[in-house]
């Protein structure tokens, strides 16, 4: 809202060859990059850049649930909390929940409870982390991509991952992926979250002017989107579980020293079989 | 405890008479309840309107005050929306700072004002970035049966298109609420694989998705929300924008009539 200033009100968000503001078509996404396993403490944990989106996930659990009058006695709880760090952007935000934050923290969380497997773990929680830390512009869409990383890396049962994309609409063009000033400036946006091998759509919201033809463009685009999003997610899960497995291969573990082994307890000392025979 | 053990039994019930085409009220699936609005009923609110939807029935006060402008938008007057789930209206609903449903409740209620430019801002501005009228509108749920997104929002336009600007405290004419758009939000409910309207209280518990669309009179899309743990395939979202579509041109006749 703070960083209005400097776009001049006849400005373009999208030229006559239609090149964007930053330089990409209707239907680019911003560059993705996603890293899983980055936290330490986590069970499960990821982080993503999308565009000038900077974006943490964790995952906890499945743990017990508190406070206990929650605890489903047939199934886990998932529960996301959606957080901005107070310096994520221009103005800094009063730090703690905000109105809009519970919002997108139940939005999320409902997204992933039919992923999860959740009578898996009566009782329990799985606590799932946003923080963002620095924003511009689709942050529910990044960290919903980045928890769902986290999910798999936590090692919690899921269905499939949940990738989420937005499409909106800027200077009467339906467009993906919209960037902050796209979205102040933009007529319409629309983030959703979908299963990608059955379609299902977890998550819609939307807010602006379309219609139901923009609409249509709008899920096409971001439907498209995600199916390239959800390979970067599995790409990230990959890199994270062969750097662990190169790992355990170049250095393994010492193999026990016969000599250090105490002898059987039923065998004295000197009936004890020869090293070699091992 | 009570309502929840019955929920149980009437999740069976509902999903059969779902399976067979039929509901527990006897509405056919794209049909709402009756709608009834009840303007300016509240005397020392600026606007007012009581709406039932079925058994659900919702009181929504709308205040104007003079106050600051956003500094973004320095011409123009500011909504501010809030929502209230009041013990009196559920044995589920608790007394304390407001719940996510609430938050969720009065976010959907304002987007849908807020995206359709229901209400033209710019002519609530008193002096550029030092004045402008501020719009408080308060949903007050007073009596729970489901479907309170589309209620509050029946309440919320109706109360706002009743509303008086109270010019008169700085000294000038009173003037209406200058409404240019009328947003219909219009609930779906999935409910097994059958897709009903309007959800009453036993469909809303053991729906498994929720998705709220909200059209305005040219039947363009102004905001959406989809709720609840299950999901949507886009051909049920494409269902389900048609029918917010038609179920909002019989409605928003009975709000502007209203």
């Amino acid at each position: 809202m703070g960083d209005v200033e400097h776009i001049p009100k006849e400005l373009k968000l999208i030229d006559e060859s239609g090149v964007r503001l930053d330089g990409r078509r209707y239907d680019e996404l911003r560059p993705i990059r996603i890293e899983a396993g980055v936290l330490k403490k986590a069970d499960g944990s990821a982080y993503i850049e999308w565009g000038n989106n900077k974006v943490l996930a964790a995952v906890y659990g499945p743990r017990e649930a508190h406070p206990r009058h929650l605890q489903d006695p047939a199934k886990a709880l998932v529960q996301c909390r959606y957080n901005m760090a107070p310096f994520s952007v221009t103005e800094r935000k009063r730090p703690g929940p905000d109105r809009r934050s519970v919002e997108i923290s139940k939005v999320i969380s409902e997204a992933f409870a039919s992923v999860v497997f959740v009578e898996q773990f009566p009782r329990t929680s799985v606590d799932i982390f946003i923080e963002v830390l620095q924003a511009d512009a689709g942050t529910r869409c990044a960290g919903l991509t980045a928890a769902s990383v986290a999910l798999a890396d936590a090692g919690i049962p899921m269905r499939d991952l949940v990738t989420s994309c937005a499409s909106g609409k800027i200077g009467g063009v339906v467009a993906l992926d919209l960037n902050k000033d796209e979205d102040n400036f933009g007529e319409a946006d629309c983030p959703m979250a979908i299963v990608p091998r059955t379609g299902e759509i977890v998550l819609l919201q939307m807010d602006g002017h379309l219609t139901v033809d923009e609409f249509e463009r709008a899920m096409d685009l971001s439907i498209v989107a995600t199916k390239g999003i959800y390979e970067l997610q599995r790409d990230a899960l990959r890199r994270r579980y062969s750097a662990m497995a190169e790992q355990a291969m170049e250095a393994p573990p010492p193999p026990p020293i016969p000599s250090e082994l105490p002898p059987p307890p039923d065998m004295p000392e000197d009936e004890l079989p020869e090293v070699d025979d091992l | 405890m009570t309502a929840e053990v019955i929920s149980e039994l009437m999740r069976e019930h509902i999903n059969r008479l779902a399976a067979s085409g039929k509901r527990s009220d006897g509405r056919v699936f794209d049909e709402p309840r009756s709608l009834t609005v009840h303007k300016n009923y509240i005397k020392t609110a600026e606007g007012s309107a009581r709406v039932q939807l079925g058994n659900t029935d919702v009181l929504v006060g709308v205040k104007i005050d003079v106050g600051e402008p956003y500094p973004d938008t320095p011409n123009q007057g500011v909504l501010s929306t809030s929502a209230e789930l009041i013990p009196m209206a559920s044995p589920n609903f608790e007394s304390g700072p407001p719940s996510p449903t609430a938050i969720e409740l009065a976010r959907v209620v304002d987007r849908g004002i807020r995206e359709s430019k229901t209400v033209n801002t710019e002519k609530l501005c008193i002096t550029p970035k030092e004045k402008v009228w501020i719009m408080f509108i308060d949903i007050h749920a007073l009596d729970y049966d489901g479907n309170l997104f589309d209620a509050a929002s029946y309440g919320a336009l109706s109360a706002l298109s009743c509303a008086i600007v109270p010019a008169s405290k700085i000294g000038k004419a009173d003037y209406p609420l200058p409404l240019e758009h009328w947003p219909i939000s219009v609930t779906s409910a999935k409910i097994g694989s059958s897709i009903v309207v309007d959800p009453n209280l036993d469909e809303e518990r053991i729906a498994d998705a929720r998705l709220t669309v909200t059209t305005d009179e040219n039947g363009d899309v102004r905001a959406m929300q989809k709720g609840l743990k299950g999901s949507f395939n886009l051909e049920e979202v494409r269902g389900a924008i048609r029918t917010s579509q038609r179920v909002g041109r019989t409605l928003r006749e009975v709000i502007q009539q209203g």
